[in-house]
């Protein structure tokens, strides 16, 4: 009986698993196990969540190992981690403290500018973010096992999470409807990689789980990315940032598997004390825009 | 025409969905308790099982899923789905849903990085079933009531007591449909002759 670890069924059957639930960042022990007592399918460990990061400013780097692993050995739900955009490294270090999902994420400042990690040369899956279907495809293409959004990370605003989630499910439709001869056109438009696009049209749709990141701060927001046809939710900033981290948890979690069930988001909405203040992204510098990070 | 439900609240149902395919089964995606009153046979999919059993519990399914057992209508747990349905879990005070007589322990062929597929043989079922095992518990011991159906490397990896079947691999996750099939084939035994426990 011989054993394949690390194949892509093993790899983006992980994230098979984590649908339909909420995936919280944390950044110690205790948060991890509010994070998994409120229902959380995995939590990502961090040093700073998001909007911590864009307060701070300098240079962010994968966390501290002692926090990743006080986090691993807190819970018994999977523990994923960051690790800047292609910093092969920090990603081979976090592989070999036992995480089980890194975040090749923009949320970190990149450590190359040109090449993301080639991913698919790890045992260990990789979740990337991604604004539109050429930066979906092309993650995938180097092994992604799972996409999000980019949105706009620590903004506690919702809209650029909204557009990009809109925009991968519009291109996927209109390469579900192309004909044989249009689709190596579409490959170059979007910068795409074609067998991948192939895939999506024989299988109907994209290859791995896509869930949303980036801005959701409330119940309402995470149902909201679920009616877009999202897989599950991240949740950054949002909780750890709000009065009752506990019972917001709570309510995310409820809103993301009972996303058409109005009156009860209405009810788990009440009471729930301040949402993360939030930012206007017009206010934002072009340098301080996450989401242009990465290609 | 046969229902079967896939209990809908978290973890990868479109997969069980798609495996359960046959011309004379109906398969629901259950999300409310209402729609277990419906159903022949019910499916735990694979998930998070800390999360699903909170949700369990929010929308009142633990007593309407006991009752579902107990009243012998088959259930299929994979991974996630066999822990809520043992009896003991090493290493933790209380069982989930506690309807089959087996104890399981939790991820116990390690971390994601240990994850793997290999292909099985499994008694009543075939010869080469694909499984892929994904942060997978083992069936560590079983009741005498219990059938073991497969093992990998000495360790139970599926089981059978009467009218209810469990896995830690993902059959949901291959084009291998024969497991579920199997299932299938128990739901429609049942409804010729309830098992009785």
């Amino acid at each position: 009986m011989e054993k394949r670890t690390g194949t892509d069924r093993v790899k983006r059957g992980m994230a098979e698993m984590q649908k339909g639930g909420v995936i919280m960042d944390v950044i110690n022990a205790e948060q991890a196990k509010i994070a998994e007592e409120a229902g959380a399918v995995a939590v990502m460990a961090l040093e700073r969540v998001p909007s911590d990061i864009r307060a701070a400013g300098g240079v962010a780097r994968m966390a501290d190992p002692t926090i990743v692993e006080e986090v691993r050995d807190a819970v018994s739900i999977p523990v994923m981690a960051k690790a800047r955009i292609g910093h092969i490294v920090e990603a081979r270090l976090l592989e070999a403290l036992g995480v089980d999902y890194i975040d090749e994420s923009e949320v970190l400042t990149p450590a190359d500018e040109v090449f993301h990690l080639n991913k698919s040369e790890y045992t260990v899956p990789f979740v990337c973010g991604a604004k539109d279907l050429g930066e979906a495809t092309r993650r995938i293409g180097e092994g992604a096992s799972m996409l999000r959004t980019k949105g706009e990370p620590g903004t506690g605003n919702i809209v650029e999470a909204v557009r990009h989630q809109r925009l991968i499910q519009a291109q996927v439709r209109k390469v579900l409807s192309m004909s044989d001869d249009e689709l190596m056109t579409e490959a170059k438009n979007l910068g795409a990689p074609f067998h991948v696009l192939q895939d999506i049209r024989e299988t109907g749709r994209l290859p791995v789980v896509n869930f949303a990141a980036g801005g959701i701060a409330t119940p309402a927001d995470a149902a909201l990315m679920m009616h877009l046809g999202s897989d599950g939710v991240f949740v950054g900033s949002g909780i750890f940032k709000s009065d009752n981290p506990a019972k917001f948890g709570r309510a995310i979690v409820e809103a993301t598997t009972h996303y058409d069930d109005f009156k009860l988001i209405a009810e788990l909405s009440k009471d729930l004390g301040t949402a993360m203040k939030g930012i206007e992204i017009s206010t934002l510098e072009p340098k301080d825009r996450m989401q242009d990070r990465g290609w | 025409m046969m229902n079967i439900g896939v209990l809908a609240l978290q973890g990868a149902v479109r997969e069980h969905v798609r495996a359960l395919e046959a011309p004379d089964v109906q398969v629901t995606v259950v999300k409310k308790v209402e729609q277990l009153n419906e159903l022949d046979g019910l499916v735990f999919p694979g998930g998070e099982s800390t999360t699903m059993r909170r949700l369990i519990n929010l929308y009142g399914f633990y007593e309407p899923l006991k009752q579902f057992a107990a009243e012998g209508k088959p259930v299929f747990g994979t991974c996630a789905g066999a822990i809520l349905m043992a009896k003991e879990i090493a290493g933790q005070a209380e069982p989930h849903l506690s309807v089959m007589d087996m104890t399981v322990e939790r991820n116990a062929f390690g971390r994601q990085r240990e994850s793997f597929e290999a292909y099985l043989p499994m008694k009543n079922v075939g010869e080469d079933i694909e499984a892929v095992f994904i942060r997978a518990p083992i069936i560590r011991s079983v009741g005498e009531n219990v059938t073991v159906l497969a093992e990998y490397d000495g360790s139970i990896v599926a089981a059978q007591q009467g009218p209810f079947v469990a896995c830690s691999f993902h059959p949901e996750l291959t084009d291998d449909d024969r497991f579920h099939q199997y299932f299938v084939e128990v739901v429609r035994q049942s409804l010729k002759e309830p098992v009785a426990q």
